[in-house]
This record gives C-alpha cells, structure tokens and sequence, in this order.
C-alpha cells in the first residue's frame, strides 16, 4: 500500500487506535476548525450473496471533522467510532502530509502501518494453527 | 375516551432509584466497567449491534451494562440513540471476499482453497462447565503457526465457475432503507435481507429450525461460513474519492440449496445468503436459511403455506424492538378500557339473567 497516497493515509489514520496516534502526533499544531468535530453514522451496505445487489446490513458511528493549519492546508477525517479527538489528529496529520509528507511519514505512518501488519499477522497466526490437516486412514478392506 | 390520570411520580421517581441500586448490586463486589464487557462478554455486544443495527462495540456494552444484561432492552437503547445521530452516508458496499479472516469454514468442500480455519469457536468443546473459570487465572496463550497470508476466495465461486449454483450477479441498484421508509410488502430481496439481518436471533433461529424440519424445506448445505474484518469506505463528497474510514468483525453464510431448472434450463444449486454484525455465527446462518425459505416465489417453488415462506408473516414479526414495544405496553395502565368491558359484561349478565326470569 502506498502510503503517500491520501485515501491510503486516510484510511491508516481512520482505522488507527486513538491513544497511538495521539502519543506519535505529540502537542497538536495550531489549528482552526472549518467543520469542529462532529459524531454521526454512516449505512454500511453488503451484497447480496457477497457479490450481487447491495443491501443495508446497519449503521456504524463515525466522527468527522474538518480543520485548517496556520500553513493554511486544509485536513479532513471520518473515523469510525465517537472519539472526537482522534478525528482532530486524523485531520491534522492529513494536513500535515499535504505539506511536508516524508516528515511526518516516518514519525506517525510508518509506525502505525507497523502496528496494524503486526496485528494482522498475529491474528493469521493464531487462525493458521486453527487450520484442519486432513488425513485420511488408510482401511483394510482392499 | 382517555382519562390523564396523576400521581404516580413519586412512585416512578422511587422505582427508578431502586433500579439503579440493584444494577449496581452488591458493592462490596467490584463494579463492571465497560471495557470488562466489551472485552469479556464480547458475543452479548456483537448481538446488540447486530440487533441494535449500530456497530459501536463501547455503545453496546453501555447498553448491556444500563439493562442488567436484559440484551432486548439494551437493543432498545441502541435503537433509540442511533435515532439521535446524523447520518453522513452510506458506505461502498463492504468486499467479504477480501475479509481477513479468523474463522472460514466450508461444511460442502473439505479442501476449500485457502482451507479450513476453526477460529475461537465453541465447535467440539464438550459442553461441560469449567470450573476453572470461577477460580482467577489467565489461560495459555494461543498457538501461532507461521504461514504467508493466503487469498481465501468465497468457497460458492468455485460452484459459479461452472455454472452449478445460481449466480449472485453484481449490481448497483440503491437497496430500499427501513430505517427510513416504513417496510411495504411485497418487499424486494435487499429490504428482506435488512430485515433479517437486524431480526431477533431466538425467532429466525426457530423459523430457520422449522425449515429444516420440513415447514418450507430446502435441504440446506452450509457452503461457506466466514469472520473475520473488512474495511469500511465511502465516499468522502469534499475529496472526491472514497477512504477507509474504519474496520469491522463480520459473519457471512453461505447456503447451497436444492435445485431449480426445468427442460430448457440446466438444473442449479439455489443459495441462500446471511451477512452480520460481529461474530453472530448462529444468526448468520439462520438468516441465511430464512432468506432462501422466502425466496420460494422467485425461484418458482410451490408455497406450502409453512410460515418461513410468508414475508409478510416473517417481516412483521422478526424485529424484537417493534414486538416488545407493542407486547410489554399490554402491562401499561388501560383502565378505562377495561371499565368498558366490565360495563359490557355486567349488561349482558343482567340481559342473561332477566331471560331467565
């Protein structure tokens, strides 16, 4: 994954834990609210045998926000859950990646890419030592 | 006629003290909190997001913990502050063939590619209680085995590519919303799948039950049963483009049915399809079993009158919102409704007992 495309940068910040990202952005920058964080939900739709007509499975909690740095770049984020806080620094760093990406690629990407492919590998661990190994018997009748 | 009858604040304000006092319990024993819940009683969460209709792990496990583990009130609660919220959108359909899985297996092929995973499932325990939990210890910690990530295709594609089983052809169709339009019968099989999806899981247990007991048979095959996570993407409309905006568990079934065809059509497997919240696995697949029962019409099957076949029936009866709202408010005062029945049988006594005269 490429993390210095946005939608790619976007979506590691949504899915990161809250109190990593805050702890990896540090004091936050000055910053204005152009839309100050806000929770609402957003329709999750599935397909219809996974791969036919959508349908609505239900809703999940999101907090957007949109906001401005003193550089005057503009950074938005939609988080899934109620943390307003971890929709701040989502928006921030989005900022902050318009304006200076190998920065801020090294001291808050990279880390939390790390965590999420730890994380991932660890839950495929424990599935891959539930896998079946079939045998069969071999039985005694030819 | 209605009557505004007073006095019952004090009593309620009482009441409700008294609740909150025996939620609490005994205190000289330590207070649940939230985490403990979300954590330790994951299943009951996982089954009030699924029925609440809002995935939110934190808001469900407040919920079960305000309704003293009652998960049909704490489902009630769900519902009422999902109604408080905005709704920013509506995601791009989730891709369950690109779920990470934690548990995928196939009841139809033993050597699915991408293979067999057992997950953290109850299968095979034997069902005694374990007194081990009532003592405080932490468990072993799970077995890892090294291996690259293999793609875990949907197992039903396979029987696609050959043309053995119906197809579930792609479309982009706006599914119909009951959450903003109230249900209208006949329902298309998106409104039915929302439905179910959200339905009490005692009640389409029982009616998946009664499908395999011959009321609306389909001989069902559990093709595929998988959890695991998928991303969440919408549309941002300021950027243009669509991002993650976030991770959730799921449970997906898949059922192979008996056959359609006919002289000019080659005879197929039919399927039935169950897609939730959390790991709900018990749901997913009686939500799939009930999804084929009412597809009887489409697929040109003789209605035998059993009552997993009758959408209406079915629809108007799985959501254990709507039945608790309308069976527990019987408990609620109806006395003048009642004097009125008492006046009427009192007159026809007296009618009664004059003719006897």
């Amino acid at each position: 994954m490429d993390l210095l495309e946005r939608r790619n940068w976007m979506g590691l910040l949504a899915r990161a834990n809250p109190e990593r990202l805050g702890d990896l952005l540090g004091d936050l920058p000055e910053h204005s609210f152009a839309r100050a964080p806000e929770i609402g939900t957003v329709m999750v739709q599935g397909r219809t045998g996974g791969t036919g007509a959508p349908f609505n499975i239900g809703e999940i909690t999101v907090t957007r926000c949109t906001l401005r740095l003193a550089s005057g770049t503009i950074g938005h984020s939609c988080v899934q859950g109620r943390n307003k806080t971890h929709a701040t620094c989502a928006a921030i760093v989005d900022a902050l990646m318009q304006d200076t990406p190998a920065r801020f690629m090294e001291r808050i990407l990279t880390p939390l890419a790390n965590d999420a492919s730890q994380s991932a590998s660890l839950r495929h661990a424990k599935a891959e030592a539930t896998k079946v190994e079939f045998f069969t018997l071999v039985r005694g009748e030819d | 006629m209605y009557v505004a009858v007073k006095g019952g604040e004090r009593a309620i304000r009482n009441a409700h003290a008294w609740l909150a006092e025996e939620r609490r319990g005994d205190p000289d024993i330590p207070e649940l909190t939230i985490p403990q819940i979300r954590a330790q009683m994951a299943l009951a969460v996982n089954r009030v997001m699924a029925e609440g209709s809002l995935h939110d792990p934190d808001l469900a496990a407040l919920a079960i913990k305000q309704a003293r583990g009652d998960l049909i009130e704490a489902i009630f609660l769900i519902r009422a502050y999902r109604t408080t919220l905005p709704r920013f959108g509506t995601s791009t359909p989730v891709d369950t063939a690109d779920m990470a899985v934690s548990r995928r297996i196939s009841a139809t092929f033993k050597d699915a590619p991408g293979g067999q995973i057992l997950g953290p499932t109850f299968d095979y325990t034997h069902r005694l209680l374990d007194f081990s939990l009532m003592a405080n210890g932490d468990p072993p910690a799970a077995p890892k085995a090294s291996a690259d990530p293999q793609p875990v295709p949907h197992i039903l594609s396979f029987l696609d590519t050959d043309g053995l089983i119906e197809p579930a052809p792609h479309s982009d169709a706006t599914p119909r919303d009951l959450t903003r339009e109230p249900l209208e019968l006949p329902a298309d099989r998106a409104l039915r799948l929302q439905a179910l999806t959200r339905a009490d899981e005692g009640f389409l247990l029982g009616l998946a039950y009664s499908t395999q007991r011959g009321y609306g048979r389909n001989h069902a095959f559990v093709g595929e049963l998988r959890i695991g996570t998928v991303c969440v993407e919408m549309e941002i409309p300021e950027l243009g483009f669509a991002v993650d905006i976030g991770e959730i568990e799921l449970t997906e079934c898949e059922t192979v049915n008996q056959f359609t065809g006919s002289k000019t059509e080659p005879a197929q497997f039919t399927r039935g399809y169950g897609l939730t919240f959390g790991q709900t696995e018990r749901k997913a697949i009686s939500m799939a079993l009930v999804d084929r029962a009412l597809r009887w019409r489409e697929l040109g099957e003789d209605d035998q009158g059993a009552p997993a076949q009758d959408e209406e029936f079915v629809l108007s009866h799985c959501d254990n919102i709507q039945a608790t709202g309308f069976l527990e408010h019987i408990k609620l005062p109806h006395y003048v409704d009642f004097q009125a029945e008492l006046e009427l049988i009192r007159r026809l006594r007296a009618a009664a007992s004059e003719d006897a005269e």
